[in-house]
């Protein structure tokens, strides 16, 4: 029989070598298109890798510059006679004073010889208009300052910052200022050590400013925070609800084929027409206030909500039958099946689901310009219900700023979007990991 | 395993929450509400920062919608859900002033804050344009008169400047402009390119017979690529000015103030964009801004009266104000003092043209 076999040994030569060429031919362009395949993928890590350098590059090479910020060290003199003129003494004088006289007068001290009206004008230009509520707010939190001398630093106007930064030159004409005297006055300071890059700490404590120097992401970082507090607590008890009944309990007919098909559908809708959505019902027809982020968060539920009940769907289904029917085998009821056993082995599925929804809800701004959260909002919000803005619109609105020092805080309010996505997706791998089980 | 929801107290827990939020659209609002033009915007939000931080008022709000959109907001209605302030980059048309009379908004303060200059940029690197708004129109227009003479129009063959004006550079005609739903791009074609367009008599004719088709005539720019939209961000426009020398942008007086170390501004009709020239009312492509004020709001809304006098005040639209260094062409004297007047009576407006 084996003899019957014309390839092995009976007739070792023609037949072997015609298909080992065959073979070996093959073999070559095998692995040509296999070592391909391989440089495809690697070319394709490596362009995404690029580009995500060049951004990252061009993001925090703008940006980390705003997280210092030029200061000015003045001996401020808490002066009686100019806070209180009248000397009347009454504690609500203290807030209605005018402090810009106070910086006024330092100054006036540091460059004894700057005595024309235009010429002061140009050099209290020097401070940032705003340093005179610091100093309010310093007086009121600590009322014995009144009458003492204090050396402090003081935020300078943008244009100073800029210019130390070397983000604007030297030359005729920098923004629009006259430049000449008020360049060689930074100069002086700078020489005095009077005039310093320093931390930018109102970039993380203060809510939204038209000026360069006090503007900050505390307010847009609160109503993102709020925002998604809102999505998270709605979106996820109703996502996995309907998760678990579409999953658990719901028949298997047309209609759940048709809620299906609508669920996957909606995943996929642009966010601006949930924007528009949101305008309609919530602000139109229910009367919820415009700006305020618990309508960015409704409008945000609806774009999530798809995400997240498909993410729970699929963590539930993969929860092996067995358990569920060793479950029921001892007596459990259904819901107690559910309840007790499925959703804890499917929750660690879902949570990563809702978090890389939430993920998507933070870096969303088209919607939210519907619902009126693109404003200008000074005040950082204390509730849900106060008007504010969000991360992404912040970054819109400072980007289409015409100051120049707004270029730099953009790029940094960037950074800290993404340091916020981090945080939620490390929180994602985490949680994934520690609850994770296999089968 | 634990039970780890209780599905009772759950659903209730929703539905309260539903019905708190529900309660709130009847509460009083204690902040001013304002949305309307982005060429405003910078402006009003100066100005409310400021009210913020010294009056015991909360800082106003302020939404940037765009002249147009704003306004219809502000003429949905009267009540705490509508805004309070309408910015706008034009004049409120008299179509609007019925709308707004149709959803019971009837009593409106008008407010012209100052003028902005709307500016042709260039990089420093190129050589300084001297423009004439007749350039301009030449330039930009889908259709222009037929340079050969009579009463026709063609489609416009203009690729250089020096096609256009032998006055001008050897420069290929390539223009960043903003997009129409922009109250930039409405000032321009209407005081630029119309303006240029009636240097043409037998254009200017038109509009006495058929307005519609001189608008179409005057006011249509051209989409073979010369003119390019380039968006709302001006910013945006500035960065592309600093690449190439030969290009053109259009966007306001303050963007050009903040970035003179790298663009520059044309002439037009011998007249430099600057601070004085569009003050006098020499510098011929500028607009007037406005504010409109819900007469009803003042007084149920905490604060809207306050801060009408604290924008009306001379420490902010004066001469010296603050918002002059914002780059707002501040009102001449006599102007300032009538819509401080109008301020502080609260005078509606009367019938718009």
């Amino acid at each position: 029989m084996s003899n019957d076999n014309p390839g092995a040994d009976a007739n070792p030569t023609r037949p072997v070598s015609e298909a080992r060429r065959k073979v070996e031919a093959g073999v070559a362009r095998r692995h040509a298109s296999e070592r391909r395949f391989r440089l495809y993928g690697l070319f394709s890590v490596m362009f995404g890798i690029v580009f995500l350098g060049l951004l990252l590059a061009s993001v925090v090479g703008n940006g980390y510059s705003a997280f210092r910020q030029a200061q000015v060290r003045l001996d401020i003199h808490f002066d009686r006679a100019l806070l209180d003129p009248e000397g009347r003494a009454e504690p609500g004088l203290l807030s209605g004073a005018d402090y810009q006289l106070l910086v006024k007068s330092a100054l006036g001290e540091q460059f004894p010889e700057v005595t024309e009206r235009r010429e002061r004008r140009e050099l209290n230009g020097l401070v940032s208009p705003m340093a005179a509520y610091e100093l309010r707010d310093l007086l009121l939190a600590n009322p014995s300052l009144l009458g003492t001398r204090q050396s402090l630093w003081l935020p300078a106007d943008d244009f100073v910052d800029m210019l130390l930064k070397g983000h604007v030159g030297r030359g005729a004409g920098v923004s629009g200022r006259p430049g000449g005297a008020q360049l060689a006055w930074v100069d002086r300071l700078k020489a005095e050590g009077r005039l310093e890059l320093h931390f930018n700490r109102a970039f993380f404590v203060s809510g939204d400013s038209r000026e360069p120097e006090m503007a900050g992401v505390w307010g847009a970082t609160k109503g993102s925070f709020f925002m998604l507090l809102v999505t998270l607590l709605l979106s996820f008890p109703l996502g996995v609800a309907a998760a678990i009944y579409l999953e658990e309990f719901a028949p298997r007919n047309r209609w759940t084929d048709f809620i299906e098909v609508n669920i996957n559908n909606l995943a996929a809708v642009p966010s601006i027409v949930f924007g528009l959505l949101g305008l309609a019902v919530f602000i139109n027809v229910l009367g919820l206030p415009r700006s305020a982020p618990v309508v960015g968060g409704l409008v945000l539920t609806l774009m999530t909500l798809p995400v997240i009940i498909i993410a729970a769907r699929a963590a539930i289904k993969s929860v092996p039958p067995s358990v569920r029917e060793a479950a029921l085998g001892i007596g459990a009821s259904p819901m107690q099946t559910v309840f007790h056993h499925v959703l804890p082995l499917a929750l660690p599925g879902m949570l990563t689901g809702a978090i890389i929804g939430m993920a998507r809800a933070l870096g969303e701004s088209a919607p939210l310009l519907m619902v009126g959260m693109v404003a200008f909002v000074a005040d950082v919000p204390g509730t849900p219900l106060d008007p504010s803005t969000a991360l992404p619109v912040q970054i819109y609105l400072w980007a289409d700023s015409p100051e120049r020092a707004f270029i730099e805080r953009t790029s940094a309010a960037i950074m800290v979007l993404l340091a916020f996505l981090l945080v939620m997706n490390l929180a994602a791998v985490w949680l994934r990991r520690r609850f994770e089980r296999r089968w | 395993m634990r039970r780890i929801f209780h599905t009772g107290p759950m659903a209730g827990l929703i539905a309260a929450g539903l019905a708190s939020s529900l309660a709130w659209g009847q509460v009083a609002r204690d902040y001013i509400s304002i949305v309307g033009s982005s060429t405003v915007y910078p402006f009003a939000t100066v100005v409310a920062e400021q009210f913020g931080r010294t009056s015991k008022f909360r800082t106003p709000k302020i939404e940037s919608t765009g002249s147009g959109g704003g306004i219809r907001l502000f003429c949905a209605g009267v009540g705490v859900k509508h805004p309070d302030v309408a910015n706008s980059s034009r004049r409120i048309k008299s179509s609007e002033v019925t709308e707004c009379a149709k959803n019971g908004v009837r009593e409106i303060v008008e407010i012209k804050i100052g003028y902005d200059g709307i500016v042709f940029a260039s990089s420093v690197a190129s050589s300084r344009l001297a423009l004439t708004r007749k350039a301009i129109f030449l330039a930009l227009a889908r259709q222009v008169p037929d340079p050969k003479g009579g009463a026709t129009l063609i489609t416009n063959p203009y690729r250089t400047w020096r096609d256009v004006d032998p006055a001008l550079p050897d420069r290929i005609i390539e223009v960043l402009g903003p997009p129409p739903t922009s109250g930039t791009r409405d000032a321009f074609v209407e005081l630029a390119m119309e303006g240029g367009c009636k240097a043409f008599p037998w254009i200017a004719a038109i509009k006495e017979e058929d307005e519609v088709k001189f608008k179409g005539i005057c006011q249509t720019i051209r989409e073979d690529g010369r003119f390019i939209e380039a968006g709302e961000n001006d910013n945006l426009i500035v960065q592309k000015l600093k690449a190439n020398p030969n290009a053109l942008g259009i966007f306001g007086y303050s963007f050009l103030e903040q970035n003179e170390d790298a663009v520059q501004g044309a002439t037009v009709d011998g007249q430099a964009p600057a601070f004085q020239a569009i003050a006098s009312g020499a510098y011929p492509v500028s607009r007037p801004l406005f504010f409109y004020v819900k007469k009803a709001h003042v007084g149920p809304i905490p604060g809207l009266r306050e801060f009408l006098a604290e924008f009306t005040s001379n420490k902010t639209m004066g001469a010296e104000g603050y918002l002059s260094d914002k780059g707002l062409i501040p009102l001449p004297a006599a102007e300032l003092s009538a819509v401080q007047q109008a301020a502080r009576d609260l005078a509606a407006m009367g019938p718009v043209k």
